[in-house]
C-alpha cells in the first residue's frame, strides 16, 4: 500500500521559502503537537496502569523526573518501551515504531513537570526510618538486611502515593522477586523465606536471617507460595499521620547515587 | 576429460545405491518408509504422519535413570536454539540462528561443514531470528532463511546449489520453519503475521529452485473466501504458515496450519471470518489446490495462530475405521478432524481458556465478548503465546495417548491503533501479564479420540519444549529452567532428569549411532546428545 500523497523535501522547502516562520513553523508545531497528543493518549492507555496516568509512578517507576535511571538516553528509552526490562514487571510492547516514538516523546516531557508537593519533612523522616528498624530487612547505603528491596533509589522508582499505600498495606504490593514461601520438609522441619529461584524439580529460598536453603521438591511435604503475604507489617496504626508524611518524604528523597 | 566424466556418470548410480557414510542420499521412498529405519530421523516430525514417535527401545523405563550426556555441540549464536535436527547415515544436520546450517559427525560430535549466511541489516521477526531445522531430499539440504530465501545446499559440503527469494523480507516476510520434502517438491511456509504480510504456502522444484505453485492463505479478488475480508484488509491479512505440516501419501494430501489474521488484535478493520487464517488447510501437493479447510477460529483477535503440528492417526472412531487428524490448538481446544473430508469430530478444552464460552456442534467457537482487547484492557487466558505453540506434540501407538506441553498464562490486552507501514509491526495492542501468580505449565497426556486428560505433570513455567515418545515407554520433555526429563508414558512418573543450564525451546529426537540409541535436545545455546553408558 502506498501513501496517498508524498511531499518531496525540495518542493516542501520551496513552499516554505516565502515565509518560513508564518507558514511552516505552525505546520511543524502542529505535527509535534499531534505526536505529543498521540503519545499522551497511548501513554495513558498502555502505560498508565503501572506508571500512573500522570507518569508520576505507582507500581511502576516514577517517570516524572529530569533523569530516568534506566532510560539514560533516547535510544535506551525507545528500547525499553519496545522490549521491556528483563527480570522486571516492565513488559515489551507490540506497538508500531511511530507509536513507540510518540510515547517516548511524551515521556520526555514528564521530566519537565513540576515535582509533586509532598507534605512532611525528610530529615525527620530519616529518624522515623531508623526508629522503625526498617534496616533489619531493607538495605540503604550498603547497610541493612536483605529480605526486602534495596531502598537507595526508591524515590526514583516509586511515587509518594505508592509508598504511602505500601506502608499502610504492604501486602497489596509485593515487590517483584520477593515471593514469600512456607515449606515443610518430609522430616517435619517448617521454614519460611523469600524465593530465590525455582524450577520444576527444586526450589531455593533465603530464610528470615539470610541463610540460603535448597531442596528437591520431592524432599518437601509442603511448598506454599504466599502471594499476598509480606514479612513487612502495616504501619497504619504504628505511625501518626505526621510521622507517615515525614517517612514518605524521606523515602521520596532517596534518588540513588548518580 | 570426456572419459573421466563418463566414468563418474556411470559410477554414480552405484555409489549412490549404497549408504556411504557422510553422504546423504535421502530418497522420497526412504522418508515414506521412515518408520522402518528408526536409527535415522529423516524429516522434521520423524515421519510424514508427524507423530514424533521413535520405535527405538534400547533406552527404556528400567534403564533411563542411567542416561547421561555423550557429547555436546555449542552453537555460535545466543539466540533461541529451536532446532529439530535431522539424522541420516552417520551425520546430523542442524540449523543455528539466524539462518545457518551445520553438519555434525555422529561419532564424535565434530562439525563436518557449516553454511554461514550473511543476513541483511534490519530483518524483522516477531519472536527472535530463529530457525527450526532443515529438510533433506536426495543429496541436498534445504534451509529457509530469515531474509525469506530458500536455499539448497550440497549435503556433502554445505555448498550452495541454489538460493531463491521466496518473498521480500523488507515487507516483513521471514522464514523460520523447517521445509518439508515431498516426492518432487520442497514445501516451505512463511512467517510475518505481526507485520501485515499476506500469507502463503509454496512448493519448489528441489533440483532448480523454481517455484511450482503458491497457495495464498488469504484469497485474492475473485477467489473463494475473498469476501470474508472487509475492504482491502486482505492485502495485509496475515495467515502465515510458519510451522511444518504433515502429509498423507495415500490420500496425497498435504496438511498445514495457518496463523493469525492481521492486525493481530484489531478486528474492526477486517470484518468477516478472515479465511484462511486460523485454519487447517488440506492441499493437493501436486497442484497446490485446496481440497478442504477447517477454520478453528474465525475472525481471531487474540493472536492464537493455528500453526501447530497436525498429527495423523488411523483409528476406530464412532465404530468405524477413520483417518483422523489430531490438533491440540494454541487456543486451548483439542480438535479431532476427519482428514479425508475435514469434518469436525471433536473439540475439547485441554487448557485454561477464557476467550470462548464453548464450541458449537460444527466446532465454531462461541466467543466471550469480555475477552476482546479493549482500550480499558481485557483479561484473557491463554495470552497470545497460547496454550500450545509451534513446539511439537507426540502420539505414542504403544500407549495410545497424545502428549502436549501446555501453557496456562493470562494477560490483559490494551487496544492501540495500528497503521500499516511495510515491514513494521502491525498488531494493535499492548500486553500486561497477570501478576500475583506464577503462570502454570504442564505436560498433559490426552485420550487422542476425546481429548480427555489421562495424566499430567506440572512444570514450573509454561514450557516451550516439544515432546517425543519412544517404544521404550518414555516421553521426553524440557522446561524453561533447563530441565530435560523423561517420564513414564503410561503413568507420567518422572524417571530421569538432567539440568542443562539453559531454557529449552526445541523438540527432542532419537537416533542410533553405531548401534547405540541417542536422545538429542537443544537447550540454551547447546545441543545435548544423551546415551546410556557404554
Amino acid at each position: 500500500m502506498k501513501p496517498c500523497f508524498v511531499i518531496r523535501w525540495p518542493i516542501f522547502l520551496l513552499l516554505c521559502l516565502p515565509s518560513v516562520v508564518t507558514l511552516c513553523l505552525p505546520t511543524v508545531l502542529a505535527a509535534q503537537s499531534a505526536e505529543m497528543e498521540q503519545g499522551k493518549r497511548l501513554f495513558e492507555s498502555q502505560c498508565g496502569s503501572c506508571h500512573g496516568t500522570l507518569g508520576n509512578g505507582g507500581r511502576g517507576a516514577n517517570l516524572a523526573q529530569r533523569q530516568l535511571r534506566r532510560a539514560t538516553d533516547d535510544e535506551a528509552l525507545l528500547k525499553i518501551i519496545r522490549r521491556g526490562i528483563s527480570g522486571t514487571e516492565m513488559p515489551g510492547s507490540f506497538l508500531t515504531p511511530s507509536q513507540v516514538s510518540s510515547i517516548a516523546s511524551y515521556v520526555k516531557t514528564l521530566g519537565r513537570v513540576e515535582p509533586e508537593e509532598i507534605p512532611g519533612d525528610a530529615r525527620r523522616g530519616e529518624a522515623v526510618y531508623a526508629s522503625l528498624d526498617c534496616q533489619v530487612c531493607h538495605t540503604l547505603g550498603g547497610e541493612g538486611g536483605i529480605l526486602g528491596p534495596v531502598l537507595d533509589d526508591i524515590g526514583a522508582r516509586r511515587s509518594a502515593t505508592h509508598l504511602r499505600e505500601a506502608l499502610i498495606e504492604p501486602e497489596a504490593f509485593i515487590s517483584h522477586g520477593f515471593l514469600q514461601l512456607r515449606v515443610v520438609t518430609k522430616d517435619g522441619r517448617a521454614m519460611t523465606g523469600i524465593r530465590v529461584n525455582e524450577d520444576s524439580f527444586s526450589v531455593q529460598f533465603r530464610d528470615l536471617v539470610g541463610g540460603i536453603h535448597s531442596f528437591w521438591k520431592d524432599e518437601l511435604d509442603t511448598l506454599e507460595k504466599m502471594w499476598q503475604r509480606s514479612p513487612m507489617v502495616s504501619y497504619e496504626a504504628g505511625l501518626t499521620s505526621a510521622q507517615t508524611d515525614d517517612l514518605v518524604s524521606y523515602l521520596v528523597s532517596l534518588k540513588g547515587a548518580r | 576429460m570426456k572419459t573421466l566424466l563418463f566414468v563418474v556418470a556411470t559410477a554414480a548410480p552405484i555409489l549412490l545405491s549404497t549408504a556411504v557414510p557422510g553422504v546423504a542420499q535421502v530418497s522420497y521412498e526412504r522418508i515414506l518408509a521412515a518408520a522402518f529405519e528408526p536409527g535415522n530421523w529423516l524429516t522434521y516430525s520423524g515421519s510424514y504422519g508427524a507423530q514424533r514417535y521413535s520405535t527405538l527401545d534400547q533406552i527404556d523405563r528400567d534403564n533411563v535413570d542411567r542416561l547421561q550426556p555423550a557429547w555436546v555441540y555449542q552453537a555460535r549464536s545466543t539466540q533461541k536454539f529451536e532446532v529439530s535436527p535431522l539424522v541420516v547415515d552417520g551425520v546430523m544436520y542442524i540449523t543455528e540462528a539466524p539462518s545457518d546450517a551445520t553438519a555434525l559427525d555422529l561419532r564424535t560430535g565434530r562439525p563436518l561443514w557449516s553454511y554461514r549466511r550473511s543476513i541483511p541489516q534490519g530483518i524483522v521477526t516477531c519472536c527472535g531470528q530463529v530457525n527450526r531445522g532443515v529438510a533433506l531430499l536426495d543429496d541436498q539440504v534445504f534451509l529457509g532463511t530469515v531474509d525469506a530465501h530458500l536455499v539448497a545446499l550440497d549435503a556433502r559440503t554445505g555448498r550452495v546449489r541454489w538460493d531463491v527469494e521466496v518473498a521480500e523480507h523488507t515487507e516483513g516476510y521471514a522464514i523460520t520453519v523447517a521445509p518439508l520434502a515431498l516426492k518432487d517438491k520442497i514445501i516451505v511456509g512463511i512467517a510475518g503475521g505481526e507485520y501485515g504480510i499476506r500469507g502463503f504456502l509454496d512448493a519448489y522444484d528441489p533440483r532448480t529452485g523454481e517455484r511450482l505453485w503458491r497457495f495464498w492463505t488469504v484469497p485474492g479478488p475473485g477467489e473463494p473466501g475473498h469476501d470474508t475480508w472487509s475492504g482491502d484488509s486482505w492485502e495485509r491479512g496475515g495467515a502465515p504458515t510458519w510451522v511444518t505440516g504433515a502429509y498423507d501419501p495415500e490420500l496425497n494430501l498435504l496438511y498445514w496450519g495457518t496463523g493469525n489474521p492481521g492486525p493481530d488484535f484489531i478486528g474492526e478493520v477486517r470484518e468477516g471470518d478472515n479465511l484462511y487464517s486460523e485454519s487447517l488447510i488440506a492441499l493437493d501437493p501436486d497442484t497446490g489446490e485446496l481440497k478442504w479447510y477447517f477454520q478453528f477460529l474465525p475472525h481471531d483477535v487474540h493472536d492464537y495462530d493455528s500453526t501447530q503440528i497436525p498429527v495423523l492417526l488411523d483409528a476406530e472412531f464412532g465404530g468405524e475405521p477413520r483417518k483422523l487428524l489430531l490438533f491440540p490448538n494454541r487456543n486451548g481446544f483439542y480438535y479431532v478432524l476427519d482428514r479425508v473430508t475435514g469434518e469436525f469430530l471433536v473439540g475439547k478444552q485441554f487448557a485454561r481458556q477464557t476467550w470462548a464460552l464453548g464450541l458449537d456442534e460444527n466446532g465454531r467457537p462461541i466467543e466471550n465478548p469480555e475477552s476482546i482487547p479493549s482500550r480499558e484492557g481485557a483479561l484473557v487466558y491463554p495470552d497470545d503465546d497460547g496454550a500450545a505453540n509451534w513446539y511439537s506434540p507426540t502420539y505414542s501407538p504403544q500407549t495410545n495417548l497424545i502428549y502436549q506441553n501446555v501453557r496456562e498464562k493470562g494477560a490483559t490486552y490494551y487496544l492501540a491503533d495500528a497503521t500499516y507501514e511495510p515491514g513494521k509491526i502491525y498488531m494493535g495492542a499492548s500486553r500486561r501479564t497477570v501478576t500475583g501468580e506464577d503462570p502454570k505449565g504442564f505436560l498433559r497426556a490426552l485420550n487422542p479420540l476425546t481429548g480427555d486428560l489421562v495424566w499430567e505433570i506440572e512444570v514450573h513455567s509454561p514450557p516451550w519444549a516439544g515432546l517425543m515418545s519412544t517404544a521404550g515407554g518414555l516421553v521426553f520433555s524440557g522446561t524453561m529452567e533447563g530441565d530435560f526429563f523423561a517420564a513414564d508414558a503410561q503413568t507420567g512418573d518422572v524417571l530421569w532428569r538432567f539440568q542443562t543450564g539453559g531454557p529449552i525451546y526445541a523438540n527432542p529426537i532419537s537416533y542410533l549411532s553405531e548401534g547405540r540409541q541417542f536422545i538429542t535436545i537443544a537447550a540454551g545455546s547447546a545441543l545435548f546428545n544423551f546415551a546410556l553408558p557404554e
